[in-house]
């Protein structure tokens, strides 16, 4: 394989991955605080779909990404009254904001382009590459990272951050005591349900910026089911991730890899039928899901926050 | 109303706070859905002193305290700190006033650190960012000051129950509480590590500090406490100057009536029913948690395991229960090879397993008390026509057990889960009774219950062993394992390192065992004399 090639599958992959970044670091915030919110996919959805209209009618992409990641809040915020408050099955309640996330944004769809009509088709504004100076002067890999649209910048700049946030600063400490243990953090003065709806809703707003990422630059415009089962590989990568931001990115961008070689394989006329190749980045996600539960059974340590799914009842008792 | 106040900058910049002289609760009425907790309950506790409160499970000890700590908000009555009426909507607020608790299950985050537990909820001295070599080097001094011996970077996950109980006193502390609660600290620790701790209380005491001490376990009141308090059925049944009581006189105030001390008497075994060969299992963690158990339990006799939690008797347990796989070794009933079975072929050899985990793996929280009755027995043709279920022949017998063994339950229809933990582990026994089985293994089979259930459950075991049952007994409670048995195997780290006959070994021998110390060595050590804190004596009531 040639440099050229190789420089920009990896290209691709990151445009490809970069949505799925936005969405799963978003999703780790959440699970973190103790909150399973299966709603990602239909949030991404109304986030794409959402931004697209904003930006097609205002002209500007900006304004549509800010339209996305207000609507991701607004959606996780419904997940968190329904769960935190009225203690609602978290699983339940995050399959039916996919449900209506992902009808709610297929009417939108129809019903949103100029005079009532659909969006399919048109054509708005969209974030362009933009070749950073100095940087993407660097041999080999400047190409590749650094001549990429402002979403992917900012992702370079939040995957470092998400993770620093976690590790090492105190609100980070917290957020590990809520979904680890909620009793004693309540039992040390942390708000357990404050922490819950920050960090559900702020989750939502990272999937709603994913969604923007998907309808204002990877496949700029809105088309039916554009998120194409994103949000599900999103929650998959949680998991393969250990709930961690960079093996986020790590997962993240190996899917991406596999669709930009799928892409490539049909560019060059390959055999195989192309739904067979449509299915290689999720027959991966299986298999990486597949040994990473493996893995984990065997050491049980680096597993999901103990209080992942549960209602937190102060004096309740538990264990 | 929380009333925002300047929280505490952290450990080191709070040392100059007011130590609480005495804390008074007056009248403290606590309801919850048809259950009168406490009814005007008076309790108060200086500094420089501890104070027991004294009760069976279910008598109002941990609400009492649980309002003290902010939990729960009383209905009536009020609390006063050095005659300042407080009020306290959560914990946080009543950290803020001075006071630490320190809970049965630990309020710890098992994958985080000692030193960024301690932290948690504490202003940095670096905001955003933590200052956590800063707070370890204050743990590592009042470790030093107060003796508690613990590693500040060890994670949660690695430590003791023992280490955890240490971080927790740490964590009070580090946050200046002058008045501490310990509810049950007692109950995880092997002796050794009880009489630790209670080196520990007595420096805190000295220091100036109140403690509130919940316990039911009647020895350890007398040996720590200056003052006993006994709660019965939500009420202060009285107040004494510990110096001034006799167990004999505190255990009828805590059960209101004469307790009998149940002991085994001698009696000749027959032949072995339960043989057990070179067991390996493994732990939940992926490590192996038995490592070669050989044992025998003979007919007419009980056999108990001693253990500090987590050497491995939970998973021996399930081993023989059939809950578990055994990667290696054998498990023989009454001669038949049972090591692979199937539960239903275990119980069709006559093994009868009450859990450890009665909620769990012994009753189906939801369903009745008839249905738990009959988990086993629903496909007997003595209760089925076909597919159906003769209900008339079931309610007969399980109204029959409900009597015979004293079930308390308002019907047979009531879920299980509304009943008491006593009357739970009595439906339990009943139903694994009454199959009349060969050998029985019995885990934790009083843990949690009130002492008149506890009574009647020994009593109950020592019946099947005159009537010639093998019985396991696996329990952390060694009085429990020391009243009954007639000879005491202790487990540690998957190994039974010793098995002793009755009378043969002194708690305190019995507890050096149990901390890893070979049977040689702990039976050649001179035996202390018995003391208040650990007498030879012991019965089915501490």
């Amino acid at each position: 394989m040639d440099l050229a090639l190789l420089i920009s599958i990896v290209a691709v992959a990151i445009q490809a991955g970069v949505s799925l970044v936005y969405a799963t670091v978003g999703e780790i915030f959440t699970e973190r605080s103790g909150v399973l919110n299966l709603g990602v996919e239909g949030m991404m959805i109304m986030g794409a779909v959402t931004a697209f209209a904003a930006a097609y009618h205002s002209g500007s992409a900006w304004l549509g990404v800010l339209t996305a990641v207000a609507v991701g809040a607004a959606l996780a915020l419904i997940h968190a009254f329904l769960t935190i408050t009225l203690r609602a099955d978290q699983v339940v309640s995050g399959l039916a904001l996919t449900i209506f996330g992902s009808g709610l944004a297929s009417f939108l769809g129809q019903r949103l382009g100029p005079g009532g009509k659909p969006l399919v088709g048109l054509v708005g504004p969209r974030f362009m590459p933009v070749e950073l100076p100095v940087l993407s002067e660097i041999p080999v890999v400047g190409k590749a990272l650094f001549a990429q649209n402002v979403l992917v910048y900012i992702m370079y700049v939040l995957v470092p951050v998400a993770a620093y946030w976690i590790y090492k600063t105190r609100p980070g400490l917290h957020l590990r005591a809520v979904g680890e243990n909620p009793a004693t953090a309540d039992a040390l003065g942390i708000g357990v349900f404050r922490t819950r709806y920050a960090y559900t809703v702020f989750g939502g707003m990272l999937v709603g910026l994913g969604g923007a990422a998907l309808s204002l630059a990877y496949t700029p415009g809105w088309t039916e089911n554009i998120t194409g089962g994103r949000g599900w590989i999103a929650i998959a990568l949680v998991i393969f991730a250990l709930w961690d931001p960079w093996r986020a990115l790590l997962g993240a961008l190996l899917f991406g890899g596999v669709n930009a070689i799928q892409f490539r394989l049909q560019a060059a006329g390959t055999t195989i039928p192309a739904p067979f190749l449509n299915m290689l980045p999720y027959l991966f996600t299986i298999l990486v899901l597949t040994i990473v539960t493996v893995y984990e059974s065997v050491s049980k340590r680096v597993g999901a926050p103990a209080a992942l799914g549960l209602p937190y009842v102060r004096g309740e008792r538990t264990g | 109303m929380a009333i925002p106040k300047p929280r505490n900058n952290s450990g080191a910049d709070a040392t100059a706070q007011r130590r609480i002289q005495r804390i008074e609760m007056c009248d403290i009425v606590k309801r919850f859905p048809g259950v009168l907790a406490n009814d005007r309950v008076c309790f108060d506790v200086k500094a420089g002193e501890v104070h027991a409160l004294l009760g069976e499970n279910g008598a109002g000890k941990s609400t009492l305290m649980r309002q003290l700590f902010g939990l729960y908000k009383p209905d009536e009555g009020e609390i006063l700190i050095d005659g300042q009426r407080v009020e306290f909507n959560s914990p946080a607020d009543a950290i803020r006033a001075g006071i630490g608790m320190i809970h049965q299950h630990f309020m710890l985050v098992p994958t985080l650190t000692v030193t960024q537990n301690v932290a948690l909820g504490l202003k940095s001295s670096r905001e955003p960012l933590t200052d956590l070599d800063v707070v370890a080097k204050r743990v590592r001094q009042l470790s030093e000051e107060y003796g508690l011996k613990v590693d500040p970077d060890a994670y949660i996950w690695q430590l003791s129950v023992g280490e955890q109980q240490r971080v927790e006193i740490l964590k009070a502390l580090y946050r200046n509480a002058s008045m501490i609660i310990l509810d049950e600290p007692t109950a995880v620790l092997t002796p050794q590590e009880v009489k630790d701790l209670f080196a520990t209380l007595r420096r805190m005491v000295q220091e100036g500090h109140g403690l509130v001490f919940i316990s039911h376990k009647l020895y350890e009141v007398l040996a720590i406490s200056d003052r006993v308090t006994v709660l019965r059925d939500g009420r202060v049944i009285g107040t004494r100057e510990t110096k001034d009581v006799t167990r004999d006189e505190l255990a009828r105030m805590m059960v209101g009536r004469e307790v009998k001390r149940l002991r085994a008497q001698p009696q000749q075994a027959g032949e072995p029913l339960l043989q057990i060969r070179a067991l390996r299992a493994m732990g939940d963690r992926g490590t192996e948690a038995l490592r070669g158990i050989d044992l025998e339990v003979r007919s007419g006799e009980i056999v108990g395991i001693a253990g500090v939690s987590g050497n491995g008797q939970r998973e021996l347990a399930e081993c023989l229960g059939g809950l578990r796989k055994a990667t290696a070794g054998t498990i023989l009933v009454a001669g038949k090879d049972l090591t692979h079975a199937s539960v239903q072929q275990r119980l069709q050899a006559g093994l009868a397993y009450i859990p450890e985990e009665r909620m769990r793996d012994g009753a189906i929280k939801e369903f009745s008390v008839l249905e738990n009755m009959f988990l086993l027995d629903h496909a007997s043709p003595k209760y089925t026509h076909g597919i159906f279920l003769d209900f008339r022949r079931m309610r007969e017998h399980a109204a029959a057990l409900v009597k015979e063994y004293t079930v308390k339950t308002p019907s047979l229809e009531t879920p299980i889960k509304n009943l008491s933990g006593g009357n739970i582990q009595k439906t339990i026994m009943a139903r694994e009774l009454s199959r009349e089985p060969r050998v029985l293994v019995a885990a934790q089979p009083s843990r949690g219950i009130d002492i008149g259930a506890t009574e009647y459950i020994h009593q109950r075991l020592l019946e099947q062993r005159a009537s010639g049952q093998a019985i396991l007994l696996i329990s952390e409670d060694l009085d429990e394992v020391q009243a009954l048995s007639d000879r005491i195997a202790v487990m540690y780290e998957g190994r039974i390192v010793g098995i002793v006959g009755r009378g043969q070994a002194t708690a305190e021998q019995l507890g050096l065992m149990m901390a890893g110390v070979p049977m040689e060595e702990a039976m050649g050590a001179a035996p202390t004399a018995p003391t208040a804190e650990q007498p030879i004596e012991v019965s089915s009531v501490v």
